[in-house]
């Protein structure tokens, strides 16, 4: 393997976490590269769907925004939206819901809304767009995110989707239906819940990581699994096509549109 | 109400009134730029916008001071990062203050859903374990009438105006719109007017099959916008100009910048027409 960056390691650390028989709700951005860094090695028959309404859906570069043609032209359907998060999220048709955030607290509870308070923020994010649902209903939840003690905090600023809420069942007595965040995939390694109190613990580290640049990077008190594991680098295989499919993704994206005047 | 063939500024000028609430819809696909171009030209003002996404267009609206609240449920520039302008407002109340009804895309789905049905709300199944409901008295709980579960609602949406971008219309003013579609059967049918600009006029639609059509007598007018989308992008016309999108960030991110930007190639071109042109302009100079 030659060498890669943290966001092509993580990248190919997530992708691993999917099944071949998995339907996933994508989210735009890393999830969305590692979703289909999985469809083009180990899991060609994933189905993919992204909320602008394409399902099963096989691009061949990484759409900019959640609704490229690109998404449209090459999947198996396309349907409106509502009925992606009516008949499909909301009815429980969904493995895993692939999500992003700005902050994630140690019970996955995610922030992608504000930075300070609500009325006066002092940086308003995007919002929470399909999240919240994402986050309840997919029967599990892997999040991407690189982690600074920004971005992993102590408390959150706003809960734009729920993680495990305050642990020890609680999400689960709110009547959330899905299982919630499993992993956590970030630039050290991995995340994932203490089966009781459902707190994230570290089980994973990058080959060559040690568990201190872990704990420097997270803001409240890691803890670490009782058997901790190592995510081997990228494989060649893997790596050639991550890189090949951000190649084709880059010259797609800045190949100029003419409109016929 | 029967459908009539007008100019984009003639419809603009007819339908959209200060202080309506007004949907531009189309999800990521068939953004109706022009028409909100052909808005901020007529210095329309105190406009209620509703929007999923907000995306560039909004940025637009607002960095232009034609808005007074937004409707919405996830506010950047996909894929590249914020809105500049859609921040501006919110965090710094330039060129002023926005009123914000946020929601998550399952609730605006569920209230335009709603409107489009004439039902007073939307219901479903979410917003569990959020801060959404603390902070828009617009989503409630109530108790299903069956087994008792306790279920979010959310008010109907029925903006004054929906203006949508499709790809054809025929003479009748049925209006015919292929691939991603969004929420945008929802919100055309749950609005009091719905105006729709299209990439082109034919006598006959294709056959209709899977694609969603919107029959002549619940649209208000039709206007042919060649274009209408861009930057924004028209299925089997022309595609999504990512680097226009990217672009948008360095434009939008300092307010002079900004303003000489929407003088030179808004309120400085007559119409979507010359707005093209002068992008093409820029883009080749």
């Amino acid at each position: 393997m030659s060498a890669c960056t943290r966001d092509e390691w993580m990248t190919v650390a997530a992708a691993r976490l999917l099944a071949n028989d998995s339907v996933c709700f994508v989210g735009i951005g890393l999830p969305s590269a590692a979703c289909n860094l999985a469809r083009l090695t180990h899991a060609p028959e994933i189905v993919l769907i992204y909320e602008s309404g394409t399902i099963g859906t096989r691009p061949d570069v990484l759409p900019l925004s959640i609704g490229d043609g690109e998404l449209a032209e090459t999947a198996a359907c396309v349907v409106p939206l509502p009925e992606i998060f009516s008949f499909y999220l909301q009815a429980g048709r969904v493995d895993v819901g692939f999500l992003g955030a700005a902050q994630i607290d140690r019970f996955g509870n995610l922030n992608s809304t504000v930075i300070g308070p609500y009325e006066l923020p002092s940086t308003r994010l995007p919002g929470a767009g399909g999240a919240p649902e994402i986050a309840l209903h997919a029967r599990q939840v892997f999040v991407m995110a690189r982690a600074t003690p920004r971005s992993f905090v102590e408390q959150l600023d706003f809960r734009s989707s729920a993680g495990y809420l305050d642990g020890h069942g609680a999400r689960a007595r709110a009547g959330a239906p899905g299982g919630g965040p499993r992993a956590v995939i970030t630039d050290f390694g991995m995340l994932a819940p203490h089966p009781g109190s459902e707190e994230l613990q570290l089980v994973a580290l990058f080959d060559g990581i040690g568990v201190e640049e872990a704990r420097a990077a997270v803001g409240w008190p890691l803890k670490v699994a009782d058997r901790l594991d190592t995510i081997a680098p990228p494989s060649t295989h893997e790596l050639d096509t991550l890189r090949a499919l951000n190649a084709r993704t880059r010259e797609a994206h800045a190949r100029p549109v003419h409109i016929p005047l | 109400m029967s459908c009539q063939h007008l100019q984009l500024a003639e419809a603009i000028e007819r339908f959209v009134h200060d202080g309506a609430s007004v949907a531009l819809e189309g999800f990521t696909h068939l953004i109706p730029f022009a028409a909100g171009h052909e808005i901020i030209r007529q210095r329309k003002r105190d406009l209620h916008l509703i929007r999923m996404t907000p995306d560039l267009v909004y940025d637009q609206l607002i960095g232009m001071g034609c808005a007074r609240s937004l409707t919405f449920s996830w506010g950047g520039n996909p894929g590249v990062g914020s809105l500049h302008r859609l921040r501006d407002a919110v965090e710094h109340g330039w060129p002023h203050a926005l009123e914000l009804n946020e929601h998550s895309h399952a609730g605006m789905a569920a209230a335009f859903t709603a409107g489009a049905s004439r039902l007073p709300f939307g219901v479903l199944r979410g917003y569990i374990g959020t801060d959404l409901p603390a902070h828009n008295p617009n989503i409630r709980r109530i108790a299903c009438p069956f087994t008792g579960e306790s279920l979010a609602a959310v008010p109907a949406l029925n903006p004054d105006v929906t203006i949508l971008h499709a790809q054809r219309a025929d003479r009748a003013g049925n209006v015919a719109i292929d691939g991603i579609v969004g929420a945008a059967r929802e919100a055309a049918l749950a609005a009091k007017t719905l105006i729709v600009t299209v990439e082109e006029v034919v006598d006959a639609l294709p056959p209709a099959m899977n694609g969603i059509v919107l029959p002549h007598w619940t649209v208000a007018a039709v206007v042919h916008c060649r274009g209408g989308a861009y930057p924004s992008y028209a299925q089997g016309h022309y595609a999504r100009d990512n680097a226009f999108y990217q672009r948008w960030d360095t434009i939008a991110r300092d307010r002079q910048r900004f303003l000489d930007w929407m003088d030179h190639h808004v309120l400085g071109t007559r119409d979507h027409r010359a707005f093209l042109a002068s992008l093409q302009t820029e883009a080749t100079a």
